[in-house]
């Protein structure tokens, strides 16, 4: 199961590409063409894809009664009320809910960035007996469902009177449970060349030393990914944080969002649309800034 | 803190470079701490105490209670656990190689020097961002009821919508279209494994005067094999596991008529609703078993399809 690099780009040299001097003025015609007509197909399927999410950004500013019957992108009436209706959620607000989400994804990145960079350069770079092992276990890992774990996990926290806490999300993060940015970190550390961190070994520096001063500075393509990774996985977590956060007070912006969605009755959709739009914001930055990240990571690991 | 062993080397060879042939047992275990101590404490014995839960009775309140196989033999005369299998099935079956044709066909065609194709990957590669969100899960309740934009649209070309979620012949249908909706990652995946395939190929063919079919059949499919099969793993790994869409479109009952009781929902309600937590256990080691198979089946049927090049 190898997965693909962006890095050996094919070359660039395709049909569609070759010099034009010696193509017939017909022939270029109907290359212009089906050049429109493939970019007008995409275009096309491109807004039908986005259409819902558009939907939804318009009908968080409509007012209720046009959400249900208009379905244009062009809204004849705009407002905010939608915004002040979901915000409050009885004496709490989603100030506190986009708090509690943050404080989580940040101790997970944390805890991701710190266990998996250190397990990581171990397997990549350590010579150790069972080395092969390990990093076996480390992508059979990678495929367990974390149904096979949760239950006794839920117990122990249960029992250790962490359930409300945000404990159980982040700890085990600093256990290096997301045995895929382990990998993706490994593959990484693999490019770096195998001189540089040698040298410093010669030089008489010690693992920590090469690790620290050598190997991490030069893997940080890898940590940002791990970052925007976590980050939104965290973000858009909805079992564990249900199990875990029943108390109002700790609810994350999921379990916030879909405990509104319970209480519906006296809720209207326009509402709806625009607390679910706000609960994107945060990812949406994350896209729009660190896409090139996001897509590398993507197309090397498959994460999602 | 490295216990620095200098192996034993047979007489006449060179010494080894430094920091090479060293061994650092000591300071790997050191570095990989963290993770020895996670895989000890927070999944290899979770999954042996989850083992342990399965043959007993357990409501959290009180101890544990040794009860053969008995959760195992309800397991056979369960209704739901049935519907919910077959349910998780259908979706497996019928969503992932939807979102992999989906994933593929956009992939081609974005593959050919195509200008903006920056533009196009990010706008297709949104929905999988966000698709396992909360949000959009209330989104796409909100699209597929009966006032929903689904209808709306239906109507302006005259047709009578129908409440979609309510009926159970197609609120799994609209879980699977959520699925399909997000074939971006696996699109991404598969435009660096085209990439991959060098353009030498594809010139030698058109010398020897391949069409476009034979050049996709004969060249492109083969060589994309490996990647094709790593999709077809994660896709089918996570769809067995999905969640969170049918949690909050059935309002975690996994309604219409227990047409969206995802496998994952069912454990969820057994576990944390219900509390009882040793047929939870039984569910839960059932799921990790089929995947297991199912993992292996799909390696072991590998060998016949995926084409690892020299």
């Amino acid at each position: 199961m190898t997965a693909p690099t962006l890095d050996s780009r094919r070359s660039s040299s395709t049909p569609g590409d070759t010099p034009e001097r010696t193509v017939l003025p017909s022939v270029r015609r109907v290359r212009r063409r089906n050049s429109i007509l493939r970019h007008g197909g995409l275009i096309l399927f491109g807004l039908f894809m986005l259409y819902p999410l558009a939907w939804m950004a318009v009908s968080a500013f409509k007012p209720g009664y046009l959400v249900l019957t208009d379905p244009s992108l062009i809204p004849t009436e705009l407002t905010l009320e939608n915004f002040r209706n979901g915000w409050y959620v009885g004496n709490l607000s989603f100030v506190v809910f986009f708090g509690n989400s943050f404080v989580v994804a940040a101790g997970a990145i944390i805890g991701n960035l710190v266990s998996c960079s250190l397990t990581a350069y171990a397997l990549a770079r350590l010579n150790f007996r069972a080395r092969k092992v390990y990093f076996g276990i480390v992508l059979a890992s990678v495929m367990l469902p974390m149904h096979a774990t949760m239950i006794p996990q839920y117990i122990i926290f249960s029992e250790l009177d962490l359930v409300n806490t945000f404990i159980p999300l982040v700890l085990p993060k600093f256990l290096a449970t997301d045995a895929f940015f382990i990998f993706l970190m490994v593959q990484f550390i693999r490019g770096i060349p195998r001189e540089l961190d040698q040298a410093a070994f010669v030089d008489g520096a010690g693992p920590f030393r090469t690790f620290w001063y050598i190997i991490l500075p030069l893997m940080k393509p890898a940590l940002i990914t791990t970052t925007i990774f976590t980050f939104i996985w965290t973000w858009n977590d909805f079992f564990g944080q249900l199990i875990y956060l029943t108390d109002t007070s700790v609810h994350t912006v999921p379990i916030a969002l879909n405990a509104l969605v319970d209480s519906q009755s006296n809720q209207g959709v326009g509402t709806l649309m625009a607390m679910s739009l706000l609960s994107l914001v945060p990812i949406l930055c994350f896209f729009a800034f660190a896409q090139k990240y996001l897509i590398r990571g993507i197309a090397t690991t498959g994460l999602k | 803190m490295a216990d620095t062993l200098t192996p034993a080397r047979p007489p006449g060879t060179r010494r080894p470079k430094a920091g090479r042939l060293t061994r650092q047992d000591g300071a790997a275990h050191l570095f990989m701490a963290p993770w020895l101590i996670g895989l000890v404490a927070v999944t290899a014995l979770p999954m042996l105490a989850s083992l342990y839960l399965a043959f007993t009775d357990y409501n959290i309140l009180s101890s544990p209670t040794w009860v053969g196989t008995e959760n195992f033999e309800r397991l056979i005369g369960d209704d739901r656990f049935w519907s919910a299998s077959w349910v998780t099935l259908t979706y497996v079956l019928v969503s992932v190689p939807l979102q992999l044709a989906f994933a593929l066909a956009l992939a081609l065609i974005l593959d050919k020097g195509l200008r903006g194709l920056a533009i196009y990957r990010s706008a297709y590669y949104l929905p999988s961002l966000l698709g396992t969100s909360v949000a959009v899960a209330v989104l796409w309740k909100q699209i597929f009821g009966f006032d929903g934009l689904v209808n709306q649209a239906l109507a302006l070309i005259g047709i009578e919508g129908q409440n979609w979620l309510q009926n159970p012949d197609t609120a799994l249908g609209t879980l699977i279209v959520l699925n399909a909706w997000t074939f971006g990652s696996p699109m991404v995946i598969f435009l660096a494994g085209l990439r991959q395939i060098p353009e030498e190929l594809y010139e030698a063919s058109r010398v020897d005067g391949a069409s476009i079919l034979r050049q996709f059949a004969s060249i492109t499919i083969p060589l994309l094999t490996p990647i094709i099969f790593f999709n077809l793993i994660l896709q089918t790994i996570g769809s067995f596991q999905a969640f969170t869409q049918a949690h909050v479109i059935s309002g975690g009952t996994g309604g219409p008529v227990d047409s969206t009781l995802f496998y994952t929902l069912y454990i969820y309600q057994q576990a944390f609703v219900n509390f009882d937590m040793g047929y939870a256990a039984a569910l839960a080691w059932v799921l990790m078993v089929v995947i297991a198979i199912i993992t292996a089946v799909h390696f072991t049927l590998s060998k016949r399809w995926v084409f690892y090049g020299d």
